[in-house]
């Protein structure tokens, strides 16, 4: 009697404590950036004066890929901290009704008249409310991609379109690889530096897995050029996107592994006049829910005429060669 | 971060466009407006979440515990 009771107990404590974990922690992936942290940086880039190049390059795509969908949007969602240029972007295509802004950085223009405080990685959205989500360069700091993706399919309404421009794999790879090699000479080792980014083609399956249809991605590749390293590394910061990772170093950098990167990035990546490349690689992402209006592939043997007729050739049975 | 000469409602609560498409980002279950105390209640996942400045705050971390 006495154990099925402490039977119930336990059960209970480890319910308790089931619901807790979740509440403290919503995702079950790894924790790749420290989101408080970047919040903190982006307040910083905001105290800075936000350097806004790439967000308004990405801002002006995002219009014009939206302009060239034949549909309106009723209700739309700018999703991450970028929202503000964003839900601007939509408004100059004249497709969107009602604009949501939503972020966790609790950033607002003051012009727009709905804002909802909320974490990309747990959305507050109704299933099937909204018709369009818009997102540029803030998912690539989300912990956990796949949960965000399904849960913003989730919130869509059948037919309803995903458009966000996340940074991709190739991003900064000259600041990374000049880290490395400076941190591998000086240091006792390489710390990551440079956020892990995913690539084309792993986003485009992600899209598929989240259950999006008609799922296509593109890459904007943006080389800047700067004065030095350094001018490019206060630029990240203006920006809010300095090293943000749960695994960074907690060491403060050592002032000769930072005189041997910009070393090393000069002989490696500079143009003929001194200055330095970087690389900045876009990632385009979009996405529809499905609904039966859209093309679905047609079943494997349902053709009522052969392609051969269609060419005007001969059919070759599979498994032998054309003839020549 | 909000600046006072905003469109949004002051005080007067939240737009009721906006109530209409959200959810407890926890339970994704559905939220009661309760207008004295300016909160979104989520019986599901026991947690009151703040409206300030007619700006709903739908983080857990920032909710009330509801007993």
């Amino acid at each position: 009697m006495t154990l099925s009771l402490r039977r119930i107990v336990l059960n209970a404590l480890f319910r308790w404590a089931a619901i807790r974990a979740t509440l403290a922690n919503m995702s079950s992936g790894p924790v790749i950036f420290d989101r408080p942290l970047l919040r903190a940086r982006c307040r910083r880039a905001e105290r800075l004066g936000v350097s806004d190049f790439l967000i308004a390059r990405v801002a002006e795509d995002l219009a014009e890929r939206l302009s060239a969908v034949m549909r309106r949007f009723d209700t739309a969602v700018a999703l991450g901290a970028s929202g503000e240029v964003v839900s601007r972007a939509l408004m100059t295509t004249g497709k969107v009704g009602t604009i949501v802004s939503a972020n966790a950085w609790a950033k607002f223009a003051p012009d727009c008249p709905l804002a909802v405080v909320a974490d990309e990685e747990a959305l507050p959205f109704q299933d099937g409310a909204i018709d369009l989500v818009a997102s540029a360069l803030t998912l690539q700091f989300v912990n956990d991609l796949p949960g965000a993706l399904v849960q913003i399919r989730r919130a869509l309404r059948p037919d309803g379109l995903l458009l966000a421009a996340l940074a991709g794999g190739e991003t900064l790879t000259e600041l990374r690889q000049a880290f490395a090699q400076a941190e591998a000479e000086i240091d006792d080792g390489i710390s990551p530096r440079v956020a892990p980014f995913a690539d084309l083609r792993a986003l485009g399956s992600l899209l598929q897995r989240a259950g999006f249809a008609l799922p296509v991605t593109d890459i904007d590749r943006v080389t800047v050029r700067y004065s030095s390293p350094l001018a490019l590394m206060y630029d990240l910061r203006r920006m809010g996107a300095t090293n943000g990772l749960l695994e960074r170093s907690r060491k403060p950098l050592r002032r000769a592994t930072l005189r041997r990167m910009i070393e090393i990035y000069g002989e490696r990546f500079a143009d003929a006049d001194g200055r330095v490349r970087a690389t900045f690689e876009i990632v385009w992402l979009s996405g529809w829910a499905p609904h039966a209006s859209q093309q679905p592939p047609l079943t494997p043997g349902s053709a009522q005429r052969r392609l051969a007729d269609a060419l005007g050739t001969k059919e070759q049975p599979a498994g032998e060669k054309a003839a020549r | 971060m909000t600046e006072a000469t905003s469109d949004r409602p002051t005080g007067g609560g939240v737009d009721p466009k906006l109530l209409e498409i959200l959810v407890c980002p926890v339970s994704k279950g559905p939220l009661e407006y309760d207008s004295a105390r300016q909160e979104l209640i989520s019986r599901s996942a026991k947690l009151a979440y703040p409206i300030r400045d007619g700006i709903p705050i739908m983080l857990p971390e920032e909710a009330r515990r509801l007993d």
